[in-house]
């Protein structure tokens, strides 16, 4: 990278800069929890229940998402984070949630939730997950499937909630389940610790225990982005496209097969076994000269065996 | 009625088993989707809104929390897993579900001016041989940076070998032509001599070696020494052989670290000599310093490691 003016990049600088510059594998998407201009304490302690390790903006901000998101968009570049939680109260709309994500530092999809019932995490009085498990998610209904906006909102809570991609999990460690119910147009989210009983057999049976944030929400407004752009933000870039190997066949048994391919051979010139008896030995054409002519006939059949 | 016993025992051991998959299986209209990736279930059965009224609206959520988790775990639980430092482990596959990114896939950067001059000219990349780092190279190092850093400051070293000089003393002359003598393929052993050219002293084998085979009692007088030496349980200790070794190690890093002394300030750096045993004491606090100041310059742990070393090694017998 070169100097943009007067200024040096140095090598800290540029570290930064290609942290975060695109790139082909992602890292975790982070999220900013953002407070309106004026909230209610249901709404303060729900955000800080919902993410507790994410990008805290500590001061009001007196947006309205819906109608202008130009100072998200300018949060989400400051910050590097593609997802926003926005609180606010009013009465229009109490106890306001807007679940939202970005996409290039543009607005993708916003989903605006109310909350009905809140129970916090304080007041369900039980032993917690260690903070950073990665959760379990469950969806339940059939609207998650039909219906489009609560198709958008699945994918938007699966960003929000499923934490670092991992390769391996360790089994022990998978404690904490996140669910979500769609039934008559409201979102009940319960939270629940997963607690491994033995079943005889390796798989263990589960049992839940409540240990909160539990959410009644009811769905408001939504932006969802248009189906070009939500196109265009799932487009990989080429290096990660999965080459299939080729040439590689199983058959009923799982055996490996490939083909080879080869050039046409010249079966005269092929190198067969080399039989030790049949070589041509010195003492024989000594011998193929005493002998008679029959002898003599046969020797040169021999020749042509060796080649 | 071994034949009924056995019956029994197959009756018992298979509703035992159901007994045992009952506490994980559960019933559902409906499979679910997975995506194991992330950790995900989808349910599409249809919820009733009877289910869901009023007191029964936890329960029931939790039950189905319950099964659906079940489910879940029940797939999580068939793929293979290792054991992973004390831990159970299991590997996760694919992600399936399509998730949008965070920013547009990044753009092939434009090629540098030196890329497109290679490319130009035909200029390979060669990849660089796995050089592995080596630690008895790095004495070796030193001191040749050492010597480099003499010959850059015109430093007068002590005599290592032959140093071309306008005016040779008689000495240095000796010792070319020694030098030039082993210096063949057979190290000199089948080298004439000149007519006036005395025999050398002092040269030739370094160390002598006892026949193999030869002398049986003197082999077992040395033996059954040495055993008793290993047996005995007072250490053997050599004074006047310890002595020396200290000092000679006192010396040469005083020598060392004078000499870098010297090398760094410009100015002409003295032959130690052999310092006696009231050196002894500076020479202590020298080589601390010594070793520090190796490592000040640039390669700070390798030359610390490197003075470290050398006293390890001395002070070791």
């Amino acid at each position: 990278m070169k100097s943009k003016g007067k200024f040096r990049i140095t090598k800290r600088a540029k570290r930064f800069l290609e942290g975060r510059a695109p790139k082909l594998i992602e890292d975790v998407k982070t999220a900013m929890i953002m407070k309106g201009g004026n909230s209610s304490l249901t709404v303060t302690q729900a955000l800080k229940d919902i993410l507790t390790a994410a990008y805290l903006l500590s001061r009001k901000n007196i947006t309205r998402p819906f109608e202008d998101s130009t100072s998200l968009e300018f949060f989400s570049k400051k910050s590097d984070c593609s997802l926003f939680l926005f609180g606010s109260h009013n009465k229009k709309r109490p106890h306001n949630l807007v679940f939202g994500r970005l996409f290039d530092f543009h607005v993708l999809d916003m989903v605006e939730l109310g909350i009905e019932k809140y129970v916090s995490l304080s007041e369900l009085k039980n032993s917690k997950c260690p903070e950073g498990t990665k959760p379990m998610l469950v969806f339940a209904g059939e609207a998650f499937d039909l219906d489009n906006e609560h198709r958008r909102l699945k994918s938007l809570l699966i960003d929000f909630f499923r934490g670092p991609t991992v390769s391996a999990v360790r089994l022990a460690g998978l404690e904490h389940v996140l669910h979500f119910t769609a039934v008559e147009g409201k979102i009940y989210m319960r939270s629940y610790r997963c607690l491994l009983k033995k079943s005889g057999c390796r798989t263990p049976r589960i049992e839940l225990e409540e240990i909160g944030p539990s959410f009644d929400l009811v769905l408001r407004r939504t932006h969802l982005a248009s189906d070009d752009l939500y196109k265009l933000s799932h487009r990989r870039p080429k290096g990660l496209k999965i080459r299939k190997k080729k040439n590689i066949s199983r058959d009923a048994f799982g055996t490996k097969f490939g083909r080879v391919h080869m050039q046409k051979q010249d079966l005269s010139k092929l190198q067969t076994r080399k039989m030790k008896g049949l070589r041509k030995r010195r003492g024989a054409p000594v011998a193929a000269e005493q002998d008679t002519a029959e002898q003599d006939a046969q020797a040169p059949k021999v020749a042509k065996v060796e080649s | 009625m071994a034949a009924c016993s056995v019956e029994a025992l197959l009756a018992k051991a298979e509703q035992e088993e159901a007994e045992k998959l009952k506490s994980i299986t559960v019933q559902k209209d409906l499979d679910l989707e997975f995506d194991i990736g992330n950790l995900l279930a989808s349910d599409k059965t249809r919820i009733e809104s009877r289910d869901f009224r009023g007191q029964k609206k936890e329960d029931f959520l939790r039950s189905l929390a319950r099964d659906n988790t079940q489910l879940l775990v029940n797939e999580i639980w068939k793929l293979p897993s290792e054991r992973v430092e004390e831990a159970i482990v299991t590997k996760l596959p694919d992600q399936t579900t399509p998730l949008p990114r965070e920013k547009p896939p990044p753009k092939p950067r434009p090629p540098t001016k030196w890329e497109e001059f290679a490319k130009l000219k035909g200029i390979q990349k060669r990849k660089k041989t796995n050089l592995v780092w080596d630690e008895n190279r790095v004495d070796k190092n030193e001191y040749n940076r050492l010597k480099n850093i003499a010959r850059a400051q015109k430093v007068k070293l002590p005599g290592v070998g032959l140093i071309p000089t306008p005016q040779q003393s008689k000495e240095d002359l000796v010792k070319a032509v020694s030098v030039a003598r082993t210096s063949t393929a057979s190290a000199g052993r089948f080298q004439d001599r000149l007519p006036k050219e005395k025999p050398p002293r002092k040269t030739g084998k370094k160390r002598k070696f006892e026949p193999l085979i030869g002398n049986f009692s003197n082999e077992k007088q040395k033996q059954l020494e040495l055993l008793k030496h290993m047996g005995s349980k007072k250490p053997q200790l050599d004074i006047n052989r310890a002595v020396n070794k200290q000092m000679r190690e006192e010396n040469r890093e005083e020598a060392a670290a004078r000499f870098k002394k010297g090398g760094k300030k410009g100015r002409k750096s003295t032959m130690s000599g052999k310092g006696g045993k009231g050196k002894g004491g500076k020479g202590k606090g020298g080589p601390g310093k010594g070793a520090q100041g190796k490592g000040g310059p640039g390669k700070g742990g390798q030359g610390g490691k490197s003075g470290g070393k050398r006293r390890g090694k001395l002070g070791k017998h």
